[in-house]
């Protein structure tokens, strides 16, 4: 299966990256106006007319895309006008501080998720499920962006115990294990429990399900140890529901990063994606697509991997 | 084991995990540093540059920190040298500008600074190869020339009073810059240059750290680490400032005024300074559209906005009315131009030229509803209010300004016939605003006058003002410009907006310099921080 999915990545993002072309060639959005920001607002129109030929950006859309993916192809991924340097560079400085804050809030969400789900099924109706689910609906309303200033209020004024924003102290040039460490906690809370309510409630219903079936019913009657039945056999099969939402929270999980590297000024790629999308930057925006795609694309794909795994009823290539 | 026993083993696990993790966590945590040095600085900044290389326009402004200009401002504006040892000698025909360089000056790599340097920077700029788009400030130059290493001599194309003004862009080394693509290579995040501070790093989004320069031919400065944070929501700005991360910070006056002069977190006082400025709102009267091209209506709109409550209401008394491009209290301001709120004034005005009041309140003259659209760029709150405030001011003389909101995308192709809510100013010299904002063969060239102004009188000013190398000939000029404004308003300006900033009392002797529209790096109470001294408790 992996195999064909990759085969059928291929495409996919292929068709993708022109699609970013298209609507990025129809958008108002005028690059060279970008390009010059306040400074255009003073420059002649024979200088603005310089800088349209400079920056290339008067060819035809397939022209460009095709340029651009055959370069690609060979390595270059071209020259971001937005950041005023290579595209490979920008990728490396960043991507890597992205996928840090999305794997920790990632693991948070589906660990803390699952263990109260699986609190929260067994005893239905129980304060503990009562007061997890009211909050988990809050959560699921509740925009990332207020969590996230409330979070900075909370931990960083009121208690003082971690730090607002950014990679680092502010003052601090060297980036240190420890440093990052602090100064992750907060973003990767704030991201990690805007995800948690969807798996906490998948759980909470997958398990609580399971409980109910016949098997389960059975066994209880034979004697067996509750906890081989809460994990043994609810839990698997109250996961299932949930490895499907692993892959299809990928996007979620993206946009929700977009706005708390926003909050906490996180250097990830999140902001430079906005900043190449309204500067119309060709180049950069369709390498952080495809890296996106790509991360939604493996999500599924592990996704399914991981289903076949946990229910074996489910083929790898049915 | 019992369903309890479960039970309360998971608990226990849950609740043992969240705490050492966040034990683990919030161990080598530091958020707000109580014990930060006075000899090191943290500020928060609303937006940062697309790139640090002088050759794609950074600091061209000057005060850059990591470079120096030929030439430099002081407090209030006046030129000093900097890396030119005095002033340029001018030629009688104000064509030719000779500067000597300062000697001894090391780049902070250690490489001599010379004449090569300046002539590389200059000419790099004005190649068509190079992505700067201010390049259009340096219009008047036709040529730079180094005379043995110690001299460069610019020459014009046309006489242009206010040159010397444009040498305090910053000047790059020619060893490093000049071997590399000037658009995108390593010099524009990693950038060397004579200045106070040398570039630590600069992580995009986050923060730009500078260490003091020790090798400075000014002296090193008193502060040694020099941060700036990028922290673009005015309310997570406001709020790292109150946690103690930043030592100083750019707010909007509401948040501005609630944290100036209050006990910091730590203890520490702050201070609000508010810099003056430049910079102006005002809204473009396009001369095309029937009703704005009317000079009756221009200046019946001109008597009846209420420019003082504007002030006090909108901004929070942190500003002042605006009669045109030159605030009040500059001395290129023409005293007798201010004009105090007038509504019966603009009525009679408006009854005078032939606009009849009708059934719904708004007049009409030749069957033309006095009615005009108003853009301003959605999302900018500033914008907005003004551009309300304004139409109801106009409602109540008869006319209908109907405001609308979107980006310059949209506002763009409109400005011929549509109204705007713009802004400038720029404070070094009266003709780089002034020509731009007003001469009529820039109308509709880019966003140069924008309202298509034409007025004759007001070209051969600017032209005067522009060429003449005598103050009191220049004055005359920019007198003339500000009462023709008066007669026939092209534009309707309504403030003058200050920018204000709240920092920590750690240090001496803090001012600002007057500030243009646009505030890069340079602006606020940092602008000279190579000067600031710690202060003695």
């Amino acid at each position: 299966m992996a195999g064909r999915r990759t085969l059928f990545a291929g495409p996919v993002l292929l068709t993708v990256t022109f699609g970013v072309f298209a609507v990025a060639a129809m958008s108002p959005f005028d690059p060279v106006k970008a390009y010059a920001g306040t400074a255009g607002l003073t420059a002649s129109q024979a200088e603005l007319d310089q800088l349209r030929a400079n920056l290339d950006v008067d060819q035809p859309l397939v022209a460009r895309w095709w340029e651009w993916l055959t370069s690609a192809l060979t390595g270059d991924l071209g020259t971001s006008s937005v950041m005023r340097q290579p595209v490979g560079d920008v990728l490396a400085e960043r991507v890597g501080w992205s996928a840090l804050l999305a794997l920790c809030a990632f693991a948070l969400a589906v660990l803390a998720g699952t263990a109260l789900g699986v609190l929260a099924a067994r005893r239905q109706g129980g304060p503990l499920d009562r007061a997890v689910s009211a909050l988990a609906y809050t959560l699921e309303a509740a925009p990332v962006f207020w969590l996230g200033l409330l979070a900075i209020w909370f931990f960083s004024i009121r208690l003082g115990v971690l730090p607002s924003g950014g990679l680092t102290d502010a003052s601090d040039d060297v980036v240190s294990p420890g440093q990052v460490a602090s100064h992750l906690v907060l973003p990767a809370l704030v991201l990690g429990i805007s995800q948690l309510p969807w798996f906490f409630l998948y759980v909470r219903q997958g398990v609580a399900d399971a409980l109910d079936e016949d098997p389960v019913r059975g066994a209880r009657a034979r004697g067996v140890a509750e906890r081989r039945i809460l994990i043994g056999h609810a839990l698997r099969s109250g996961m299932l529901p949930m490895l499907t939402l692993i892959g299809s929270r990928v996007p979620e999980l993206i946009t929700g990063a977009l706005l708390v590297e926003t909050v906490f000024s996180w250097p990830g790629v999140a902001a430079a994606t906005v900043q190449a999308a309204t500067s119309v930057d060709f180049p950069l925006l369709a390498a952080l697509t495809v890296s996106a795609t790509a991360a939604v694309l493996a999500g599924n794909l592990l996704s399914d991997l991981l289903y076949g795994l946990a229910d074996p009823r489910v083929g790898f290539d049915g | 084991m019992t369903a309890r026993s479960v039970r309360a083993v998971a608990a226990t696990m849950l609740a043992a995990t969240l705490l050492t993790g966040t034990a683990a966590c919030s161990a080598p945590s530091s958020g707000g540093d109580p014990g930060r040095a006075a000899d090191t600085a943290v500020v928060g900044i609303a937006t940062e540059p697309e790139s640090l290389s002088p050759l794609l326009g950074y600091g061209k402004d000057g005060n850059s920190k990591i470079f120096d200009g030929l030439l430099t401002h002081d407090a209030n504006m006046r030129l000093r040298p900097a890396l030119a040892e005095a002033l340029p000698e001018v030629s009688a025909d104000g064509r030719t500008y000779t500067y000597r360089l300062r000697q001894g000056v090391k780049f902070s790599d250690g490489h001599p600074f010379g004449a090569k340097d300046v002539v590389f920077t200059y000419r790099t700029i004005l190649d068509a190869k190079t992505n700067n788009a201010s390049k259009t400030e340096l219009d008047a130059i036709q040529g730079v020339q180094a005379r043995g290493d110690d001299t460069v001599v610019f020459t014009l194309k046309y006489p242009y009073a206010p040159f010397a003004e444009r040498t305090v862009l910053p000047i790059a080394p020619e060893h490093i810059a000049g071997r590399q693509d000037v658009n995108s290579g390593d010099f524009t995040t990693r950038p060397v240059g004579t200045g106070p501070y040398v570039l630590t790093g600069w992580s995009k989004g986050e923060k730009i750290g500078f260490k003091a320069n020790p090798t400075y031919w000014g002296g090193e400065p008193a502060v040694k680490k020099f941060t700036m944070v990028v922290i673009k929501d005015d309310d997570v700005r406001a709020t790292r400032l109150r946690s103690g991360e930043l030592d100083g910070a750019i707010l909007p006056p509401a948040l501005a005024k609630a944290l100036g002069g209050k006990g910091g977190a730590k203890g520490t006082a702050r201070t609000l300074h508010a810099a003056k400025t430049f910079d102006y709102r005002n809204v473009t009267l396009p001369t095309a559209h029937a009703v704005t091209g009317d000079t009756a209506v221009r200046r019946a709109l001109d008597l009846a906005v209420d420019r003082t409550t504007m002030v006090d209401k909108l901004l929070e008394g942190a500003g002042k009315p605006a009669y045109g491009p030159v605030p009040t209290d500059s001395p290129w301001f023409t005293a007798g131009t201010e004009r105090a709120y007038d509504l019966d004034q603009a009525k009679r005005i408006l009854d005078g030229a032939g606009w009849k009041t009708a059934d719904d309140g708004i007049r009409t003259k030749d069957g033309i509803r006095a009615s005009f659209p108003l853009w301003y760029t959605s999302g900018d709150k500033i914008r907005q209010d003004h551009a309300l405030a304004f139409a109801s001011d106009a409602r109540k003389a008869g006319i209908e300004v109907k405001t609308e909101a979107g980006t310059w995308e949209v506002i763009e192709p409109r400005m011929k016939t549509d109204a705007v809510l713009a802004g400038g100013g720029s404070p070094a010299d009266p003709d780089f605003d002034q020509y731009l904002l007003l001469h009529s063969t820039l109308a509709g060239d880019g966003f140069n006058n924008m309202a298509r102004y034409d007025n004759k009188t007001v070209d051969q000013a600017l032209l005067d003002g522009r060429e003449s190398g005598d103050p009191a000939a220049r004055k005359a000029a920019y007198d003339t410009v500000q009462r023709e404004l008066l007669a026939n308003p092209g534009y309707v300006f309504l403030t003058h907006i200050d920018h204000l900033y709240v920092v920590d009392d750690k240090w001496e002797g803090l001012t600002t310099q007057v500030e243009p529209h646009d505030h890069g790096l340079g602006a606020g109470p940092w602008w000279n921080i190579e000067n600031w001294k710690p202060k003695r408790k």
